[in-house]
């Protein structure tokens, strides 16, 4: 089963569209590309995002016309960088693929907002769990967290129960009962 | 006050202060705990700022901590009115990392029972939609049918709203005995309750007061706002992950894709309407081609022996123990399995560094992306229309804020 | 208490308000996550908890009953102390499920681990989520609660 797969995988990277037009067009910002599972994925240079996607949506072979998800990963435990992940998919000729941007810490991504509206809450996600900040993105604020939050959650050095465990919502409040007890 | 017109000379406009007006996050008709930021100009909607993350649950956290099968049980309450379909994406994603196919049997009924799920899920869609719009009786209409779905999971697994029924290589057991009867008869009386559903709202007049026209949003915005499912059908773009990317066995169904025309709150809800029918459609087609066989995929160092021959072989249960402490562990790489939610597109990104925890798992999730389209929707309409905006984009909080 | 001839009832004054308060207990439509399906499953056609006199208010003002009906997080808590603290006494808490009870199955850092920690509670329903007859039980728990409940001797206290 896996070996099938693998052969599938080889094959895909002589695939026409998704794979050679992609790197003939933008030779050097594609550094590299993996196939896993039958998944396209393209390692981008960052300063190029927005003219890969802007290609990708209007190229008429290629028409990405969807953006189903903007991922944002802390990889620290394997190297040192962040990743933002784009997972695409065209509507009219239904093939999906992946961008990815490798990033160092405190380093910001361009904003694809421009290119895709939906981008917008994704990437305010993005920022508000992993902290990315995405340049030129309208309205970046927290999306889940409240606004004076601090740490962002998804990253490997944040707890699974939280900095402010003790953090009592309704203010000093209730301490004043307790002490009264 | 220059700014006052004299309303007798110009009585077509009456300027007024623009004022902005919470809505949320607790209101009964915001399906869960929203928070909406409305600026008003009278009653005319000027934009809309929603505040989400009400319900914020940090789930992605826990799934980094949790092995891979572990994590089942909390996508269960992702999607709260639909888990089936939570679960099997979920389950699906795994599947596809580490590379393993399930029998058919198990496949037929992963469709069976996510078909159900649409059913509740848009029963409990078009019934609140009808409650907040002042139809009380199609909510108790919808919980009728609802029960009776809740009581066919009950059968399956136990539970009425969180099922952990699927289980990585297969499903958790077989059909229980009575189950085929009892989904058939369901089957077959299910499509005369939608027509009595039609009866009460589709040609009522304030119903389509309500609805037609309102929050309208064509075919190319839908798309590039991210809406997916009956939201996006409703524009006219013809795009179901079960036709388009056929997983487990939909490709050997007949049944049809709904479409609107408008994009208006009326064409959302007559898509979720038409495809409660075309998912009994599927479930009936489902039932006639299930064949016999194993339930579940016969891979050792996946998944665990059957419950039978734990209790009384020594080896099994030795087997069982190991996989459910230690875990199995997955090939390193990164994959993304979306499949056809009654909401939307619901995708699961899980990368992998090879260990038996997951090293991210993202989850993306329909209501999330759809809830952006509000402002774009809700833009100069009364503010009474925002009510009927959001229950036709139909977000379950639980996904939304993850 | 005792019925005569003449119509005239015997009871004491506790006996009268507690069964005025616990026959008609309206909860708030208050749903946070999962257990509120199950909350609207009971208000509905099988259930139908209208026959205990219990009867969904949208509103805080009119309500005797709060139903913490799922998660509760910590961007929420001040939201549902601010809605406990606009119902008129006297008022009970329910809570429902187990991440109401105690934080449940999410032990992170976004979620308030139990609502006792922001709001007293009367009742706690346990189950992932309860069903519609745990959560009938539970009320009628609450009204055996409030049955014993001694409201004249309460307010005696609460004046001094």
């Amino acid at each position: 089963m896996v070996d099938k797969d693998t052969e599938k995988d080889k094959a895909l990277l002589e695939h026409p569209v998704l794979v050679q037009k992609i790197r003939s067009r933008f030779g050097k910002a594609i550094i590299e590309t993996t196939i896993f599972r039958g998944e396209i994925t393209h390692l981008v240079e960052k300063d190029d995002i927005i003219d890969i996607c802007n290609f990708l949506k209007y190229d008429l072979d290629l028409q990405f016309n969807f953006l189903s998800d903007v991922v944002g990963v802390d990889c620290r435990p394997l190297n040192s960088s962040f990743e933002v992940l784009y997972h695409l998919y065209s509507i009219p000729r239904k093939h999906r693929l992946r961008l990815k941007v490798r990033i160092k810490e405190n380093e910001n991504v361009p904003s694809v907002t421009s290119v895709w509206s939906s981008a917008d809450w994704a990437e305010r996600e993005a920022y508000d769990m992993v902290g990315i900040v995405f340049e030129g993105h309208p309205n970046l604020k927290r999306i889940y967290m409240p606004l004076d939050w601090e740490g962002y959650p998804l990253r490997r050095d944040y707890p699974l129960v939280g900095y402010k465990d003790q953090y009592n919502p309704c203010g000093v409040e209730k301490n004043n009962k307790q002490s009264k007890k | 006050m220059s700014e006052v017109m004299d309303i007798t000379t110009n009585n077509s406009e009456i300027t007024t202060r623009e004022i902005s007006l919470n809505m949320g996050p607790q209101h009964p008709s915001t399906h869960g705990v929203m928070h909406l930021v409305l600026h008003l100009q009278g009653e005319k909607i000027l934009r809309v700022e929603p505040d989400i993350g009400y319900l914020h649950r940090g789930m992605e956290k826990i799934a980094e901590n949790l092995l891979y099968w572990q994590f089942v049980p909390y996508t269960d309450r992702l999607d709260y009115l639909s888990s089936m379909t939570n679960n099997l994406a979920y389950v699906m994603a795994v599947e596809k990392l580490l590379g393993i196919a399930i029998p058919e049997r198990a496949k037929y009924i992963r469709v069976i029972v996510s078909e159900l799920s649409r059913i509740s899920s848009h029963l409990l869609a078009v019934g609140a939609w009808g409650l907040d719009l002042g139809a009380i009786t199609m909510v108790l209409y919808a919980f009728r049918e609802r029960e009776m779905v809740m009581d066919l999971f009950e059968m399956l697994c136990g539970a009425r709203l969180t099922y952990n029924y699927m289980r990585i290589g297969g499903v958790r057991g077989d059909l229980p005995p009575g189950f085929k009867e009892k989904c058939a008869d369901f089957v077959r009386i299910f499509p005369k309750r939608v027509d009595e559903y039609e009866q009460l709202l589709t040609g009522n007049r304030i119903w389509l007061q309500r609805n037609k026209g309102i929050g309208v949003i064509s075919a190319r915005d839908a798309a590039d706002l991210g809406l997916t499912g009956p939201s996006l059908r409703g524009s006219g773009v013809k795009w179901d992950i079960r036709k388009d990317e056929p997983y487990l066995v939909y490709d050997r169904f007949d049944f049809n894709v709904p479409v609107g025309k408008n994009g208006d709150c009326f064409d959302r809800y007559m898509c979720r309407v038409e495809e409660m029918r075309q998912a009994a459609r599927i479930i009936l087609q489902a039932m006639q081609q299930i064949p016999d066989g194993p339930v579940n995929a016969d891979i050792p160092e996946i998944v665990p022996p059957p419950r039978e021959n734990m209790n009384t072989n020594m080896e099994a249960l030795i087997h069982h123990f190991k996989i459910v402490s230690n875990g199995f562990n997955a090939p390193k790489g990164e994959v993304y399995s979306s499949i056809e939610a009654p909401k939307g597109e619901l995708g699961f990104y899980i990368m992998s560094d090879g260990s038996e925890k997951p090293f991210r798992v993202k989850i993306r999730a329909p209501s999330f992306v759809a809830l952006q389209s509000i402002d774009p929707m809700s833009r100069g309409a009364y503010f009474a229309d925002v009510v009927a905006v959001i229950s036709s984009l139909d977000p379950v909080f639980g996904e939304v804020d993850k | 208490m005792g019925v005569t001839e003449g119509n005239v009832l015997f009871t004491t004054v506790d006996n009268i308000v507690n069964w005025g308060r616990r026959s008609a207990l309206w909860p708030m439509t208050f749903g946070l996550a999962c257990c509120a399906i199950e909350m609207i499953a009971a208000g509905c056609s099988r259930y139908d908890t209208d026959r205990f006199g219990i009867v969904f208010r949208p509103s805080p003002r009119q309500s005797d009953v709060m139903i913490v009906a799922g998660t509760m997080t910590k961007k929420m808590a001040p939201a549902v102390k601010r809605l406990y603290d606009q119902m008129p006494e006297p008022k009970w808490v329910i809570a429902m499920g187990g991440c109401a009870s105690a934080g449940g199955p999410f032990n992170t850092y976004s979620v308030v681990q139990g609502t006792d920690l922001v709001v007293p509670v009367d009742v706690y329903i346990p189950g992932c989520p309860p069903r519609p007859e745990a959560l009938m039980y539970g009320f009628l728990q609450l009204q055996e609660k409030i049955r014993r409940e001694m409201p004249s001797v309460l307010s005696k206290f609460l004046k001094s």
